[in-house]
């Protein structure tokens, strides 16, 4: 078990954090967030250049051959400075669905271009309130003359207005099925969603009898828990990424605010308040490190790490951004300071996966409890 | 899980270190010590300190000139962690070894050095800490105990209270004020003190769990030779800031017990066992005293390693101390959860139950021995983050004009 980075992926981390200060600002991400796509094709571009969206895809299809410790170095800093890109959807789930999957074909074809950042992929599997079901749903695929159609409505689907390759779990005759979906397929109504967090766009698709390819692979609903294991790591590197920075503007705000002649942050209530932050993401970093390590190194055990890391990261997250919120008084509660963009990122993450309690129930399973 | 899985990315040298203090533990630790009495403890302790001194695993990483094994901070993670799948007795020497040792290290003259490491290396001798008194707790540097300089000797007078060990320790680390016309941090100064010196008397003060771990000290003109100061004299507070930095550091990351009845997979196996393991808000408490659990235990393993790579860990001790702390009353809570009524009344001669309701009973010891939750919170907003101090009242100030403890200051209505 290493818990510790290494000289390259600080190295990383200092090129993520210095472009995405240079490109995506606070105030480029405000921009970004209200307009269309609701992401950010310049950064998205930059990010391909850089050469982090296809860290975990091995060289010979177009990646960089690392690893999930390096991707969730990236996934940090996108989450600290709350980048609206569809990294999760297209660099996590895509590429992470086509690697479980054994699909040469589609795996040679996609993921040279979805690294490149040229084609943005994503993953339809949840389903009603949002958790992950391996059996493929209510989602049905049937073959008609040697060609599949899926019927069914995935939601939400993270970018999955704006994707130009859905993959998606469906139930077939013999078992669950993974299938990729063109974006202009016929049968296929995109339906943006208003969500919480305006810095991430979520979409309901509806299938009717859309065309879609069957993807091979040996054992559909195991790539399902992979997938969203590593999903849950990735997603955990945002969410740790993002306390971090919440810590870091309440204690600056801490340390100049004055009320009652004194800076606030000299007040135990406050201090104290900013200790918990700072003990959290200590505790945090550690999980994630552990967890991607993991996904790295160990994968018998990644399935207990990645409950693990949102079990206990989701929360600290959130409860790290309502303090952000708290802290800074009524400044935090208005709508020109960033804080409301931490609350909001930080809750939606905490409940993308499904709800903090299913983290548990799974970690619970998976512990033997 | 522990104990294996910080093999991963080892250099050939540090595996073949593993492998050897493996075979070593499987050979050389003794069985369980939860039964003994406190004598049979405490003569096993020492055996055990002395068998570790001559196979090479004491004092992993102090010099070897003073009788420790001159290694790394990874070799001391290799034994924190190949020991936690033992229940070693190495409580006794936990203050000696963690705190006061490794202050003689940074701080004592090559004569001290020479006088008291290699015996506590060796199990031969006990040591406490003498920093706490009625009136000095939290802020310990208002301490009252005396030191008057006499020729080439101290004179000490006064009482301590709440020093774990005293009842069997050999010296202690006393930290008594030679000047109080001086602030209060100004006038303090650091002693080795001999606790069989005429004068010194021990009396065990009982704790909430009935046992007495801990003592009240009284300083009856007890003298100590001008030698043994430790540091400077008028430095004591730096050379308490000294100690309690190794403090923090060795109880936050202090290896947890197997035989815990209060950590996550005792109560687990409790779960199974009573089938409470089925409902699903006691599934749920677990999971999450296993995540904050786990949490705490890879946050030790991760500044170890960074200790490893030369990044002292500094306040952050702060943080495992409290998290520790927090982590002991979430415990008793799913404990309670886990048990029910059978946590709080039992058959006479159930082991099980009496164990975790002394646990129950131990657990507000970690949020207040060592600095309470409340004072690390303050070190890490103070010294990590860099937040402004509290504004003090007290820092300039003569210590005889200040008002100290429970006590008011003369003149005061
Ligand atoms: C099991 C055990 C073993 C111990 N062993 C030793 C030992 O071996 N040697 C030794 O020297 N001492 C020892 N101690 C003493 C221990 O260090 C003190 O009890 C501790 O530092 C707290 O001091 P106090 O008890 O005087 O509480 P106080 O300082 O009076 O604290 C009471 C309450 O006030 C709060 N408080 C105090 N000051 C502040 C502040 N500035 N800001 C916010 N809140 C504050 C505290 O957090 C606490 O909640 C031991 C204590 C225990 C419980």
């Amino acid at each position: 078990m290493k818990l510790v980075l290494d000289a390259e992926q600080e190295d990383l981390r200092a090129a993520v954090r210095k472009f995405l200060a240079d490109r995506a600002p606070s105030e480029r991400v405000r921009a970004v967030m209200d307009g269309d796509p609701g992401h950010d094709p310049a950064v998205w571009t930059g990010l391909a250049g850089l050469g982090v969206l296809g860290l975990v895809v091995p060289e010979e299809l177009g990646g960089a051959g690392a690893g999930h410790v390096d991707r969730s170095v990236v996934a940090e800093e996108l989450g600290r400075a709350l980048t609206p890109v569809p990294f999760l959807a297209s660099a996590v789930l895509a590429t992470d669905a086509l690697l479980a999957l054994d699909d040469d074909g589609a795996r040679a074809e996609l993921l040279p271009r979805l690294a490149a950042g040229e084609l943005v992929g994503t993953v339809a599997v949840a389903e009603h309130g949002g958790e992950w079901d391996r059996t493929g749903g209510d989602t049905t695929a049937a073959e008609r003359d040697g060609r599949w159609e899926l019927t069914g409505v995935k939601t939400p689907v993270l970018a999955g207005d704006t994707a130009d390759v859905v993959l998606v779990v469906a139930r077939t005759p013999d078992g669950p099925g993974w299938f990729a979906v063109d974006a202009g397929a016929a049968g296929l109504a995109r339906t943006r969603l208003t969500g919480l967090d305006p810095t991430r766009r979520v979409a309901r698709l509806e299938f009717d009898g859309t065309p879609a390819r069957r993807l091979a692979t040996a054992d559909a609903a195991a790539a399902v828990d992979l997938v969203a294991d590593l999903a849950a790591v990735a997603l955990a590197a945002e969410q740790a990424g993002l306390l971090q920075r919440a810590m870091e503007l309440t204690v600056d705000h801490a340390k100049v605010r004055v009320q009652f002649g004194r800076p606030i942050g000299s007040y135990q209530a406050v201090k104290h308040g900013c200790a918990d932050m700072y003990s959290a993401w200590e505790l945090a970093v550690s999980v994630l490190r552990h967890a991607a390590w993991t996904a790295d190194h160990d994968r018998a055990e990644l399935p207990v790490a990645a409950a693990l890391a949102q079990t206990y990261i989701g929360p600290a997250a959130f409860t790290t951004a309502t303090g952000m919120i708290q802290y800074h008084g009524g400044i935090g509660y208005t709508w020109e300071h960033d804080a409301h963009l931490f609350y909001k990122r930080a809750k939606s993450a905490e409940q993308l996966l499904g709800p903090p309690s299913g983290h548990r129930a799974r970690l619970a399973d998976r512990i033997g409890v | 899980m522990t104990a294996v899985e910080e093999t991963g990315n080892e250099s050939a040298v540090l595996q073949e270190y593993r492998r050897a203090l493996r075979t070593w533990l499987e050979k050389h630790a003794p069985g369980p010590v939860a039964g003994l009495s406190g004598e049979e403890y405490l003569r096993t302790a020492r055996e055990f300190q002395a068998a570790l001194h001559d196979a090479g695993y004491a004092g992993i990483t102090w010099p070897r000139e003073m009788g420790g094994q001159g290694l790394g901070q990874a070799e001391q993670q290799v034994f924190a962690d190949e020991a936690a799948a033992y229940d070693l007795p190495l409580y006794p020497f936990m203050i000696g070894m963690g705190m006061c040792g490794p202050t003689v290290v940074d701080l004592g003259t090559a004569e001290q050095q020479r006088r008291y490491l290699p015996p506590l290396l060796r199990g031969e001798e006990i040591w406490c800490q003498l920093f706490s008194e009625p009136g000095a707790g939290s802020d310990v540097a208002s301490l009252q105990t005396r030191a008057v300089r006499d020729g080439d000797r101290w004179v000490v007078n006064g009482q301590k209270v709440w020093t774990t060990n005293a009842q069997f320790a050999d010296f202690g680390a006393l930290l008594a004020r030679t000047d109080p016309d001086r602030p209060k941090h100004a006038g303090l100064t650091m002693f080795v003190v001999d606790m069989h010196a005429p004068g010194v008397t021990v009396r065990p003060l009982k704790d909430m769990s009935g046992r007495a771990p801990f003592n009240e000290v009284y300083f009856d003109d007890v003298e100590i030779p001008a030698q043994d100061v430790l540091g400077e004299i008028g430095g004591g507070w730096a050379a308490a800031v000294t100690m309690l930095g190794h403090e923090r550091v060795s109880i936050g990351g202090r290896q947890r017990a197997r035989s815990n009845p209060l950590e996550f997979a005792s109560l687990a196996e409790l779960a199974r066992r009573t089938g409470a393991g089925r409902d699903p808000v006691r599934r749920d408490r677990l999971a999450e005293l296993y995540a904050h659990e786990r949490a705490l235990e890879l946050l030790n393993v991760r500044m170890r390693q960074e200790a490893a790579a030369g990044r002292s860990p500094g306040a952050r001790g702060s943080v495992a101390k409290l998290a520790g702390a927090l982590q002991a009353r979430r415990a008793i809570e799913v404990a309670g959860e886990i048990a029910g009524a059978d946590a709080v009344a039992w058959d006479p001669g159930d082991e099980r139950a009496a164990e975790l309701a002394l646990a129950i009973n131990s657990a507000p010891a970690s949020s207040i021995a060592g600095g309470t939750n409340e004072i690390q919170r303050s070190i890490i907003g103070e010294r990590i983050l860099g937040l402004p101090k509290e504004p003090q009242v007290d820092r300039d100030v003569p210590f005889r004009d200040l008002a100290v403890g429970t006590r008011r200051r003369e003149g005061d209505r």
